[in-house]
């Protein structure tokens, strides 16, 4: 153990675990949703978030930009991140529809157990992910410097970066946003409805497909808005990123209480920060085991979650 | 009705694949008889990543290998030598699956593989067992030689060669006074670093583990690290898919040092993932000489085989598939034959001359490391070569 490890470089730690609990935390936000009005886990939310990265970049490439282009200004660096973030949206909400059309609604409405529905997520999952791998043969492929990380904020030995302040805010905000709206809107009160009973729902003239829908969707721009804080963080992505960082997202789901919106941001950026702990604690390589454990010891005490499962029961 | 239907369409289904598994069989052993010389009729393998992670770096060596025996098939008619294509997906958990695929195919006489030594220590305990002769154009890890295996022949120097010269290239080179050093726990990365750590003694500041090739991408904690250690050089033990990654995060956070490794990080893929303008300076040491270097036709029928220049080791293969051919030429043609074949060639090929140590290493006598650079193609070439003492 390399407590010098951690506690030396305890504030850029935190700040680069909470950045990518940031991330976490957007992408957890899929799970949720879902799983609060469908009570199932979407196993191809990985996917949608996978072709989020793979979308933002495609269209800069249209722009000329790669890995090895020089970084944009001002101005254009604007304009480029909202185009990327509106086509990563943009896909990653049709895939995320898509896979609602396809692997899901035709089992429901057949009824089907709910064994059936985890094997066609998991099944579109691969299929996806698999289909984004031939296309690319399975090489990384680098993202261009939109975004030139500098600090902005120096407190001790502690710098944060323009990058990530952004990406936390980023979450923060889409949170908030998200939050009022399934607790201020008209749909919002929808999705909440179909949530606490779906059957009642439906006899108050709530149209049930209409809010699985709506609650894919959403799951997918949240998706999409991860995807390319994740290019921009990481700085390259590959067919199986969605795999790798979907198991942390689920389990920040999970951790925070599933179905739960803020569980979910609460999740992510506590993941985040255990990550990036243990990493400086015991070494890069235990970045996942050791948040695990504290994960099931967390789930010992909360079995379902730090804040509790509610998607529709709080605050109605 | 629909039952029967369907029966009956099986049961022709089925005569039909007997019928034609039977009309194949007839066909390879019509070529045999087609390929006409004496020693032919026999199968080289190739066994390695073709697909993966670190796939390019099989890729490279497969294509070697083929072009070898391709030239040979020229001279000897048509197809007197076949390729098996055995793909591990570099991977030690598949490996031993795909190896005893490979044993059951009496036909295959020698392996060229497997490139890299985490699924060396997988497979070759099953190549031993079947007493197939193989030859490694890369896998570097020092123990492999010590594992007992009659059939093992390395056809490069090992971490024994390689590690020493990164730490003297770090040292005498670069004149680094602050060193971290970090590696991926696979079999070859971390007996590679653990080298460079030991004769770097007390440069070495810190050091760090991360996560298997491919398995992790938020590198921040490492980045940090040795951003705070004031190191000036980070030597990382992996390949080039978690390379390139870090690269970019430490360029992305602004370290300035220079990022060193071995043989596994010498890909264009580093720089792909990482942009060209981060991996500039990137040094990478190889037991190998520059692929330019390497003599007769080879770069140039490389290039116009596979469309691609001549990558890292993908002229070491070529050569070790020859020996194999050579071997073969005469009369070497049983599993046996050709592994004391081995024990006493002496061949000179285009990348190096080759004669093996009772243990299946490369003659002292012979080994070479070179340290490469990436520049502003977004390839590694020529540094200098590292003297080796």
């Amino acid at each position: 153990m390399n407590f010098s490890g951690l506690i030396d470089n305890f504030g850029p730690l935190t700040v680069a675990g909470l950045a990518q609990g940031a991330i976490i935390a957007l992408f957890a936000l899929g799970y949720t949703l879902v799983y609060g009005v469908l009570r199932l886990i979407n196993f191809a939310h990985s996917e949608v978030f996978l072709v989020g990265t793979y979308a933002c970049l495609i269209i800069w490439g249209w722009f000329g930009l790669d890995q090895n282009s020089a970084r944009p200004d001002f101005g254009a660096m604007l304009g480029y991140m909202a185009l990327g973030l509106v086509a990563a949206i943009v896909v990653s909400g049709t895939v995320a529809l898509g896979v609602e059309l396809v692997a899901y609604r035709p089992l429901r409405r057949r009824n089907a157990p709910p064994l059936a529905f985890l094997i066609t997520a998991i099944g579109a999952s691969l299929a996806i992910s698999e289909f984004v791998g031939v296309a690319t043969h399975r090489n990384q492929r680098g993202v261009p410097p939109i975004i030139q990380a500098r600090t902005v904020i120096t407190i001790g030995n502690t710098h944060i970066t323009n990058l990530q302040i952004l990406i936390i805010a980023l979450a923060l905000v889409m949170m908030f946003v998200l939050d009022r709206f399934i607790n201020g809107s008209r749909l919002g009160r929808g999705i909440r409805a179909v949530a606490q009973n779906p059957d009642s729902a439906a006899l108050m003239g709530v149209n049930k497909s209409r809010v699985i829908s709506l609650v894919f969707l959403l799951g997918g721009l949240m998706a999409g808005i991860a995807a390319v804080m994740y290019d921009l963080k990481i700085g390259v992505t590959k067919y199986d990123a969605g795999f790798l960082l979907g198991i942390d997202a689920f389990t920040a789901a999970v951790l925070g209480g599933i179905g739960n919106l803020r569980g979910a941001l609460l999740g992510g950026l506590l993941l985040g920060v255990l990550q990036s702990w243990a990493a400086g604690l015991f070494g890069s390589n235990w970045l996942h085991a050791a948040a695990f454990v504290l994960l099931v010891l967390i789930l010992m005490f909360r079995p379902s979650g730090l804040l509790g499962e509610s998607l529709g029961r709080a605050r109605a | 009705m629909r039952q029967v239907l369907a029966r009956a369409i099986g049961g022709v289904a089925i005569i039909g694949l007997i019928a034609g598994a039977a009309a194949c069989n007839k066909d390879s052993g019509g070529s045999d008889n087609a390929a006409g010389g004496s020693n032919c009729g026999y199968k080289l393998a190739f066994f390695g990543a073709l697909t993966g992670s670190a796939a390019n770096l099989g890729v490279n060596i497969e294509q070697g290998f083929e072009l070898a025996v391709e030239q040979y098939n020229k001279q000897k008619g048509s197809d007197c030598i076949t390729v098996a294509k055995f793909d591990s997906q570099g991977a030690a958990e598949v490996a031993p699956g795909v190896a005893r695929s490979l044993v059951a195919d009496k036909k295959i006489i020698g392996i060229v593989g497997p490139p890299f030594s985490g699924e060396s220590e997988a497979a070759n305990p099953i190549f031993d067992e079947a007493g197939i002769p193989t030859i490694t154009p890369s896998a570097t890890r020092t123990s492999l030689s010590a594992s007992g295996w009659k059939v093992f022949h390395r056809a490069v120097a090992n971490d024994d060669a390689q590690g020493p010269a990164a730490a003297s290239y770090i040292k005498d080179v670069l004149k680094a006074q602050k060193v971290f050093v970090a590696d991926d726990q696979s079999a070859y990365g971390q007996g590679l670093a653990d080298v460079v750590k030991s004769k770097l003694g007390p440069l070495v500041v810190q050091s760090d583990k991360t996560e298997g090739d491919g398995k992790q991408t938020d590198f921040s904690a490492l980045v940090q690290k040795v951003q705070s250690s004031g190191a000036t050089a980070l030597f990382y033990g992996g390949y080039y898919t978690n390379a390139g990654v870090i690269r970019k995060q430490l360029t992305a956070a602004g370290w300035k040092g220079t990022l060193l490794g071995g043989d596994g990080m010498k890909d264009p893929g580093l720089s792909k993932a990482s942009g060209t303008q981060a991996a500039i300076g990137t040094v990478v040491t190889c037991p190998c000489s520059p692929p330019e270097a390497a003599g007769g036709t080879f770069v140039n029928d490389y290039k116009a085989k596979w469309n691609v220049a001549a990558g890292t080791y993908s002229d070491v293969a070529f050569d070790a598939a020859n020996i194999f051919l050579q071997g073969i030429d005469a009369g070497n043609t049983t599993t046996e034959k050709l592994n004391t074949y081995l024990s006493t060639v002496n061949y000179k090929g285009i990348a190096n001359t080759y004669k093996f140590t009772d243990k299946g290493e490369l003659d002292p006598s012979l080994i070479k490391v070179w340290a490469f650079k990436f520049d502003a193609s977004g390839d590694a070439v020529k540094d200098q070569e590292i003297k080796t003492s």
